[in-house]
């Protein structure tokens, strides 16, 4: 087998930071209205799509926290 | 007939046809083997899975529907962003898991997983039922997509659709996985053309973004607010997407794509890198808004339509009245390939199943891997021919309740095959009696909503909480299985696991 084992499944703190978008995303009455809008886009429509970039780099420290665990280069 | 709109149309579509039948000759493998024709040999690296499952789970059927339903319902069809979101935490978290320890022991499907894991092939026969007859309605739902564009285009009849998946059928035969991941990459390109004019040309033509919230009624720009006693439809929203979340991976498309990735890490880094497509589904959703704030529903050229149609018919509507006929024709295919991609991989991971868990497990036992990808080519096609039928001779009503009910039934896989990945605790049986709780209590609460709509009230402590029937059958299943895993392990402790703890790193 080519590829070396990761022992990426691991749980550490820094996995934590995958619960933010879930805390952000399912507390709907926090997001729920129409003010403060941007640029004529209600608070609404512009938080939870600011949320999509935003969730996105939350996985980049995690995922390269899992890489240095596994010691190193990830293939 | 739109005569300029038709052309470019038809023109894209003929190449992605070619496309589908080069395909075979790319990367070559042995096409008579299932891993190569129903998983692409597991040879995809980032960029092709990007482009893969970007095509598999964005889908024609969504283009349509999300902005229909916020041109219809308003802020609670948005529910479509906060659900991709969340889905990459979960994507990132679990399902390398699954594709090491598929890797490790040769499984096509999460069906293959749960009969090695659990070591119980009738558990693991209710898992593939279940994604069978899931993903059927949703092949199904490809097809409206495409019919509401046909028609749009003022193409008479349905010899058009029997055409387009005809065309389908043929190269998927052929060329397998390979078919939809190439054209995926021609699928995305006119996607994001059109939905980059789309936010740029129509805001200009309607008077800016300002000006098309302030068209949207205050009751459909928000959500209903909750209130002491009721949840409203907040809690709607949040269980829709955190249930629509939980359940998108476990479709039997969603889970041939990532198991024909070529490592782990191209799904750890496809979730870091495929949200870019639900940027695109946000502003695809808000095309509802802008098809409020172009009144098309008020234009008498478009009437026809929504009366076939419906809400459905918003997104057409908005881009016949919006474009240049040329750039109708690109975005309407974008919308018609986009519904190829996702109908082809639905069909393969369906044979998929039937073929390995259905098939080999209970029908041929002995049977060669030449005999097996046979099989599976021609489950292929019936599959298709199943989906044409549903549409062509049923109701379309029929095909969106089930697939709404196809979203209760898959995420009862969950126990099973997600928390499977991490402990072998649970017992088979009480994981197939939790299955059956979930599947029925699901179902009835769909029922008594006549199947009309997923979001069921629930009363704790005299607070009313509309939930997401997917997620309160779910938590039935859970607790039924845990329950029951208790006292039959404490009976016996006999289990037979093929697999071991480093399959799964």
């Amino acid at each position: 087998m080519a590829q070396p084992k990761s022992k990426g499944a691991r749980l550490r703190p820094v996995h934590l930071l995958l619960l933010l978008p879930f805390i952000a995303m399912l507390w709907v009455g926090f997001y729920n209205r129409a003010e403060p809008s941007l640029a004529g886009i209600p608070f609404f429509y512009w938080f939870q799509l600011l949320w999509i970039p935003v969730g996105a780099l939350l996985l980049w420290p995690v995922y390269r926290a899992e890489d240095r665990d596994s010691g190193g280069r990830p293939q | 007939m739109n005569v300029v709109a038709l052309s470019v149309f038809v023109l894209l579509f003929g190449f992605v046809t070619v496309l589908g039948f080069v395909a075979a000759r790319w990367r070559r493998g042995d096409l008579t083997q299932l891993a190569e024709w129903g998983l692409g040999g597991r040879r995809f690296g980032t960029i092709v899975t990007w482009f893969l499952l970007g095509g598999d789970l964005y889908t024609a059927y969504t283009f349509i529907a999300v902005p229909a339903l916020m041109f219809g319902a308003g802020a609670t069809g948005f529910f479509a962003v906060p659900y991709t979101i969340l889905v990459y935490p979960v994507l990132f978290l679990c399902y390398p898991r699954l594709w090491s320890v598929a890797h490790a022991k040769g499984y096509v499907t999460a069906a293959d997983f749960v009969r090695g894991r659990f070591g119980n092939r009738t558990l693991a026969l209710a898992i593939a039922l279940t994604g069978i007859v899931a993903t059927m309605p949703y092949i199904a739902l490809q097809l409206v997509g495409m019919e509401v564009v046909i028609a749009a285009l003022g193409v008479q009849g349905e010899w058009a659709l029997f055409v387009a998946f005809g065309i389908l059928a043929a190269y998927t035969y052929t060329s397998g996985l390979r078919a939809p991941a190439m054209i995926a990459v021609v699928k995305d390109v006119l996607i994001y053309a059109t939905v980059i004019a789309a936010i740029v040309i129509i805001p200009s033509q309607l008077g800016g973004y300002a000006h098309i919230f302030a068209s949207v009624g205050a009751d459909k720009l928000v959500l209903q607010p909750a209130t002491q006693t009721n949840w409203g439809a907040e809690s709607a929203y949040a269980t829709l997407a955190l249930g629509s979340a939980l359940a998108l991976f476990l479709y039997p498309h969603a889970m041939t794509g990532i198991l024909s990735s070529s490592s782990r890490h191209v799904i750890r880094r496809n979730s870091v890198v495929l949200p870019a497509y639900s940027f695109a589904l946000g502003l695809i959703a808000l095309l509802g808004f802008m098809a409020i704030a172009a009144g098309v529903k008020d234009n008498p050229a478009f009437a026809d339509g929504f009366r076939d149609y419906g809400n459905n018919f918003a997104v057409p509507a908005l881009f016949l009245q919006s474009f240049p006929s040329w750039f109708v024709g690109v975005a309407f295919a974008a919308i018609a390939i986009g519904a190829l991609v996702p109908a082809a991989i639905m069909s393969i991971a369906t044979a998929n199943l039937f073929t390995r868990n259905i098939y080999r497990e209970y029908l041929a036992p002995d049977c060669e891997p030449g005999r097996e990808s046979q099989v599976a080519k021609i489950a292929s096609l019936v599959v298709k021919v199943g989906a044409l039928f549903f549409i062509v001779a049923l109701p379309q009503s029929y095909a969106i309740q089930l697939q709404l009910l196809g979203g209760i039934w898959i995420i009862q896989t969950l126990p099973a095959v997600l928390i499977g990945l991490y402990t072998r605790w649970l017992n088979p049986w009480a994981l197939l009696i939790g299955w059956g709780v979930g599947i029925a209590s699901g179902t009835a609460m769909a029922a008594s909503l006549n199947f009309a709509k997923s979001i069921y009230a629930v009363t704790i402590f005299g607070v009313t909480i509309p939930c997401y029937a997917a997620l309160s059958s779910l938590i039935l299943n859970l607790i039924v299985s845990v329950a029951l895993s208790a006292i039959f392990n404490a009976l016996s402790q006999t289990r037979e696991d093929a697999t071991l703890a480093e399959d799964y790193l």
